[in-house]
């Protein structure tokens, strides 16, 4: 740290030197960053209560927008089917990429060429996985039925053409997309636990599970919150899986949040009603990460 | 899950033959079923991709013969000529390309650049500022993607290229990423070069920079696969055909041809192509990033 700079050279003619000398290292990213994510985020909360509809001028409505919202009965399914969406997706991907780091943190052959293989949906393009999903789900003759079929199952789903199987149709892809990367957070999560402590537990005669269960779980305990932070935005702001993959549909099973925006603000161009749902979509990111942060602030104490 | 075998040490008086026994059995079902669960996990990630490399070799007809055709009876090569005629292919590479470097290169050079500010200058308000930054990887750019959209669309940059460099260019996670590994380079290094009288951006240059190697390997590949991998962005910005990007003009294709089952296969193949090779050789440093910076941007 330039502390010791400080230190050595005190006074106030140091100090302005130092800010012009940090800013002028922060100045040429603060601007892009400046103008294209903060002023928006902050213009968010003024477009939101104003009628905007690209054409004619934005007038300030108050709440006007979030009142129609209440009985706006596609909102409320598009939320609904976000919440779907968030409460399946999340604990399979926990479950999952926990199984993987486990199984992984092993001395076996081979881990390190599927520890590879299990992150390479995660840098695949959306539109690359979606497109080859919905051929392996197709209904007819799709490898998934065939192989259902093939196990004696004698009316498999219909996936993505099905409303009640589109939703479970997604959420399967997006954690078969997602649980290599949070593998790798659990992985280097795994590795930091000191292994004198199973050692110990192993003396104590501790069976696999305790061990699992008294020391694995709670020395995870930061990289899990972490993760399920992330799991949680992820989730709610889930949108280009679903736009390629179902297009929201068939009719509204599969429509989310952030495509609800999409469709009212690009597509409509009801500026100011969309940018009022986005503020909905911004709220509960917050405030779920926040109610995490306390819970488990509450329980390290 | 059979993850990890338990053997309890039994305390027994008796001589260590038969009790090593039936640990080595007990160990060798737990291998084995570990490497099944193995196998069943590699087989659940990799067998799509398979099926997407074989489907794009056959002919239309035999994608979806019953039963499934994993190896195809004759390789249809021609399609991997054919899809250049029938799409746009060439101008969708090109342009992704360019704005994955573009992008990649200015990500590099402003995110590097202010993280030594926020991570190697002590100064009032910095660290406000820094949590600022922070804070808004937490808030999905879906919620303000609208009045963003207003503001390029002001500027004029909405249907051109820079449209997508402005988006992707100066992002928080770069800064992040970078802060993230300055702090692990000893402040006596930059205390012994001021002594020497090297200016901070000299400092930034001489050593900084060329420590910081592998973090900013980490930083290329993350933002040229994310920049590359975005659809988002450029389904908002990019209208005209000729600016679109690989994964735009995939899309279109697959709704245009959407009976073209292997030629849409072939065309996926070759988008996640050149990410492929990319992680291939780097894989290292991508998994270096995310376990630095926690998060992909």
């Amino acid at each position: 740290m330039a502390t010791t700079l400080e230190a050595r050279r005190p006074g106030s003619r140091l100090k302005w030197r130092n800010t012009m000398l940090g800013w002028s290292f922060i100045l040429p990213n603060f601007l892009g960053f400046a103008v294209l994510t903060l002023v928006p985020v902050i213009a968010l909360f003024y477009i939101a209560f104003t009628n905007w509809n690209a054409f004619g001028t934005a007038d300030w409505v108050g709440l006007a927008n979030f009142q129609r919202m209440v009985g706006d009965k596609s909102f409320l399914v598009a939320l609904s089917n976000t919440v779907y969406y968030t409460v399946f997706h999340i604990p399979l991907t926990l479950g999952l990429s926990l199984a993987l780091a486990l199984l992984l943190n092993r001395k076996m052959r081979g881990v390190a060429f599927f520890r590879t293989a299990a992150f390479f949906p995660y840098v695949t393009s959306i539109v690359a996985i979606a497109v080859v999903w919905n051929m392996l789900f197709s209904p007819e003759s799709g490898p998934i039925n065939q192989f259902l079929t093939m196990v004696g199952v004698s009316n498999p789903p219909g996936w993505t053409t099905s409303a009640d199987w589109s939703m479970p149709a997604v959420i399967l892809v997006g954690t078969w997309r997602e649980m290599g990367y949070y593998m790798l957070l659990f992985l280097a999560g795994l590795q930091t636990i000191p292994p004198e402590l199973y050692e110990a537990a192993r003396v104590d005669g501790a069976s696999a599970w305790q061990r699992f269960r008294n020391i694995t779980v709670p020395c995870l305990r930061p990289t899990t919150f972490f993760i399920t932070v992330m799991l949680t935005i992820g989730s709610f702001k889930v949108f280009d899986l679903i736009l390629v993959m179902t297009n929201g549909g068939p009719g509204q099973s599969t429509l989310v949040l952030s495509q609800y925006i999409y469709t009212k603000g690009f597509v409509e161009n009801q500026l100011g009603y969309a940018s009022s749902v986005s503020i909905v979509l911004f709220l509960i990111c917050i405030s779920i990460t926040v109610v995490q942060f306390l819970v488990n602030k509450r329980s390290e104490a | 899950m059979a993850i990890t075998t338990a053997v309890r040490p039994i305390p027994e008086i008796g001589s260590p033959l038969p009790r090593r026994r039936p640990r080595s059995t007990k160990k060798t079902v737990g291998r084995v079923l570990g490497y099944v669960a193995l196998g069943l996990a590699a087989a659940g990630v990799l067998l799509p991709f398979f099926w997407m490399v074989m489907s794009s070799l056959k002919t239309n007809n035999a994608v979806f013969s019953v039963p499934i055709q994993w190896i195809p009876e004759t390789f249809v090569w021609s399609n991997y000529v054919d899809i250049w005629q029938k799409s746009d292919m060439s101008t969708w590479l090109k342009n992704t390309m360019v704005l994955s470097l573009a992008v990649t290169a200015l990500q590099l050079l402003t995110g590097s650049f202010a993280a030594y500010g926020f991570s190697k200058v002590r100064f009032p308000g910095r660290d406000v500022l820094f949590l600022v930054y922070v804070g808004t990887i937490a808030v999905p750019w879906q919620a303000y993607m609208i009045p963003q959209f207003i503001l390029m669309s002001k500027l004029h940059l909405s249907n051109t290229l820079w449209s997508i460099v402005a988006l992707q260019a100066f992002g928080a996670f770069g800064v992040f990423l970078m802060k993230q590994f300055y702090e692990t380079v000893p402040e006596e290094l930059s205390e012994a070069a001021r002594i020497d009288g090297l200016s901070e951006y000299g400092i930034y240059r001489r050593i900084i920079l060329p420590l910081s190697v592998p973090a900013l390997a980490s930083l290329t590949l993350l933002t040229f696969v994310n920049t590359w991998n975005d659809y988002l962005g450029p389904l908002i910005y990019l209208r005209d055909p000729n600016l679109w990007t690989i994964q735009l003009g995939l899309k279109s294709f697959v709704s245009q041809y959407n009976a073209e089952y292997a030629l849409i296969m072939t065309g996926s193949v070759l988008s996640v192509l050149p990410i492929a090779i990319i992680f291939m050789v780097g894989q290292r440093y991508f998994v270096e990033g995310i376990a630095t910076s926690g998060l992909k941007g």
